[in-house]
């Protein structure tokens, strides 16, 4: 399993954390094909994951195998996906987001030079915190990149992808080297263009209802979400740092308490055990609050940005259609090249038809799922803030008997 | 702006000193600054810690004054009463300031005199004051004879606690001020989420999103309550007893002083004697007599000084015990409160 010594105290993240970790999207698994991450081990600046099958399909030479695999390796495998004109139809699972410890590394870095202008208790508890934030990031990154995984393995179509199998089973290096410069401009001119003309394709009015309310739906909550996905990043990034100056207080009380030991240092130290009871339980509220709500939030951003992807890829092989009409039209007033115009709009005609059928299907699906998962998130958040708030209760209640027993 | 806020003094007492057993008087702000000049006066240089006022601001009253009509102008007025308390509190506690005819007068007298000199005490800040006092005179290099190792280890208990709780007290305003933030920003989540409720087209989800973002309104409502409550009890008690020791750093001071001025006539004694030896060498008889004269002057300054340094190191050394035994309940007491 995952290095998980890290923290010696209770254990920073719950129990429920170590159920299945698809946290965000609610899915069957389905016997003939399940993936999961086994393991997962950071190095300096990249973090190596254990993708581990089990599979009764044919396709694979064994039934159960793991390989290892990089960050860089499942952005090629999702992106293998969009470029894909067959899959143009289908919602493309969001890739994973790049496992980002910068942040935390900056902080453990200014705690070693800050080394010298604090005790030596303030030092081991911050350097213990900043170990279990580090572990916390390093959990999530991996449960989303196992996300990814099981929405491809559950998906119908993409699950007998050949990349896909091949990501899953050759055991060697795929030798997918990133983007180098050229390409990344290739694509950033590539994005410019599609949001041009994304915008244009927007204005197109659908003929189908269900599509045109889809449009509009999906806009409307794709901003709100991301709206909502950073305000309830700053709320959490505040009560992380509520938590960490109570932790401050608290170590700095213990300093006073332990001055000597007349009755007013006692009650000192016990006012700061009390503080570090009370941290403990803010800064696993703001995990937890993290876990359930931003990530949920941060999910259906990327998710919902990937049906709107669908729909513009359908609303572009619909513009395509109606100008391969226009172009036959033509051709057949002209009485030039009609054959060719024929087969063009034929293509196009069926291209449309066959991304309509899959993309409602897919849209269909994507309410669903989204119901689902943000029932499950919403309904765990609020047990856990009620058990949370019970045990904060609890504590401050009996810390008050021992203050008043003192007398 | 002729405004002022006047607060309401309230005494039972079943000491003789007093003419009844209760009575009411109304006093201003400027009034207990008042009384603790007249205090610090006349019981300072003589060791006694005499308790500091609360600090004039000029922010705070000019909200009040404004007639700001939010909770802010009230939190402060609750602020400054509860300071005020705490205030008349040590000083009536402590058994020779209550003595103290001044004190007397303003428990009971109807209209005191307009303090006017108070402006001493504006501005800057009554605890910048101290330390700009006891800057000073830690910069005149006194090396003093400690004869009493006691008043050593003392002062650097006092000291260090000083230090403690400064450091405490910037960690408590900043924990105010994440809270603060955490209000305000689960505020503004709170209505994100409103929105967002309003764009989802499940209706359960929707009812269930909008539900959230009002549960997430009170909780911003119990952060900020969360909030004002840490400023009150916690760090209001922290920045009273930085003041407090600031006041325990003065009466050493004065024993510091006292031990100067006792050196200083010593010295001087010193030199009319050196004087007296030259003019008698010299043969001076006029001056011999004058310098004769200055001699037996300095010769009871020199004793008087003594015996005032040592005075005063007693009054100090009663004080400072006293000092310890009240901070322990006073720290307590409010504490235990705050947390019900």
């Amino acid at each position: 399993m995952m290095q998980e010594g890290l923290d010696d105290g209770p254990d920073f993240l719950s129990e429920e954390d170590r159920g299945p970790r698809a946290v965000n999207v609610d899915l069957q698994t389905d016997a003939t094909l399940q993936v999961d991450i086994s393991d997962a081990l950071s190095e300096r600046d990249k973090v190596k994951f254990t993708v581990h099958t089990k599979s009764t399909l044919p396709n694979f030479k064994q039934n159960e195998f793991s390989v290892v695999r990089q960050h860089e390796e499942f952005i090629w495998l999702h992106d293998s996906f969009v470029e894909n004109e067959d899959y143009a139809g289908y919602i493309i699972p969001p890739a994973p987001p790049r496992p980002d410890f910068d942040a935390s590394r900056e902080k453990l870095q200014k705690l070693g030079e800050g080394e010298g202008s604090m005790t030596k208790e303030e030092f081991t508890k911050m350097k213990q915190e900043l170990e279990a934030e580090y572990l916390a990031i390093f959990k999530k990154t991996v449960a989303m990149h196992e996300v990814f995984l099981c929405r491809v393995a559950a998906h119908p179509v993409l699950r007998k992808d050949l990349n896909f199998h091949v990501f899953l089973e050759y055991n060697q290096d795929l030798s997918v080297r990133g983007k180098n410069k050229k390409e990344k401009l290739e694509d950033f001119f590539k994005n410019v263009v599609k949001s041009a003309d994304g915008v244009l394709v927007a204005g197109v009015k659908d003929v189908d209802d269900f599509f045109e309310h889809e449009k509009t739906f999906l806009l409307e909550y794709h901003n709100r979400v991301k709206d909502a996905s950073a305000k309830s990043d700053k709320m959490i990034r505040s009560h992380k740092s509520a938590a960490d100056d109570i932790n401050r207080i608290a170590s700095s009380l213990y300093t006073l308490g332990t001055q000597d030991s007349t009755d007013l240092c006692k009650f000192f130290l016990k006012v700061s055990e009390l503080f570090e009871k009370t941290r403990k339980i803010e800064a696993r509220v703001a995990a937890d609050e993290d876990l359930k709500l931003a990530d949920l939030l941060k999910y259906y951003l990327r998710e919902s940005q990937a049906a709107k992807d669908l729909l513009y890829r359908r609303s572009r092989a619909l513009v395509d259609y109606e100008n391969a009409n226009k172009a036959l039209d033509k051709a057949r007033a002209k009485n030039r090249d009609v054959l060719q115009a024929e087969t063009s709009q034929q293509l196009c005609c069926h291209k449309f038809e066959k991304i309509s059928e899959s993309a409602k299907q897919e849209l269909i699906d994507f309410k669903t799922r989204r119901v689902a998962a943000f029932r499950k998130n919403l309904v765990e958040l609020a047990e856990l803030e009620l058990k949370h708030a019970k045990g904060n209760l609890q504590l401050l209640q009996s810390c008050l008997g021992v203050l008043k027993g003192n007398t | 702006m002729n405004a002022y806020m006047a607060y309401k003094v309230s005494t039972q007492t079943t000491l003789a000193m007093f003419r009844n057993k209760t009575f009411t008087v109304r006093r201003r702000f400027s009034d207990f600054l008042g009384l603790y000049e007249k205090l610090s006066e006349k019981h300072g240089p003589n060791g006694f810690i005499v308790p500091p006022p609360p600090e004039k601001s000029i922010l705070g009253m000019t909200k009040v004054k404004v007639g700001k009509d939010d909770s802010s102008a009230a939190d402060f007025v609750e602020r400054r009463r509860g300071a005020l308390e705490r205030y008349l509190q040590r000083v009536v506690n402590h058994p020779s300031l209550l003595q103290d005819p001044d004190v007397r007068e303003f428990l009971e007298r109807e209209e005191l005199p307009r303090a006017v000199s108070t402006q001493a005490l504006s501005g800057a800040g009554f605890l910048k004051m101290i330390n700009k006092a006891t800057d000073a005179v830690s910069k005149m290099t006194i090396k003093m004879n400690e004869s009493d190792v006691w008043f050593e280890e003392k002062l650097q208990e006092v000291e260090s606690a000083d230090q403690h709780f400064r450091k405490l007290h910037t960690l408590v305003e900043s924990l105010v001020i994440h809270r603060k933030e955490l209000s305000l920003n689960t505020a503004s989540f709170a209505k994100s989420a409103a929105m967002l409720g309003s764009a989802e087209d499940n209706t359960a989800l929707s009812r269930a999103l909008s539900q959230l973002a009002e549960v997430e309104d009170k909780m911003e409502q119990l952060h900020q309550d969360q909030a004002a409550n840490d400023t009150f009890s916690f760090a209001e008690l922290i920045a009273d007893f930085i003041r407090l020791l600031g006041a325990v750093r003065g009466s050493f001071d004065q024993r510091m002083k006292a031990w100067q001025r006792w050196q200083d006539a010593q010295a001087m004694l010193q030199k009319k004697r050196e004087t007296e030896a030259k003019l008698l060498w010299a043969n001076k008889p006029d001056k011999l007599q004058l310098a004769k004269e200055e001699i037996a002057e300095w010769e009871a300054k020199v004793t008087q000084y003594e015996r005032d340094f040592e005075r005063v190191s007693a009054t100090v050394r009663k004080e400072v015990i006293r000092f310890e035994l009240i901070k322990y309940w006073e720290a307590f007491l409010p504490e235990a409160k705050a947390i019900a």
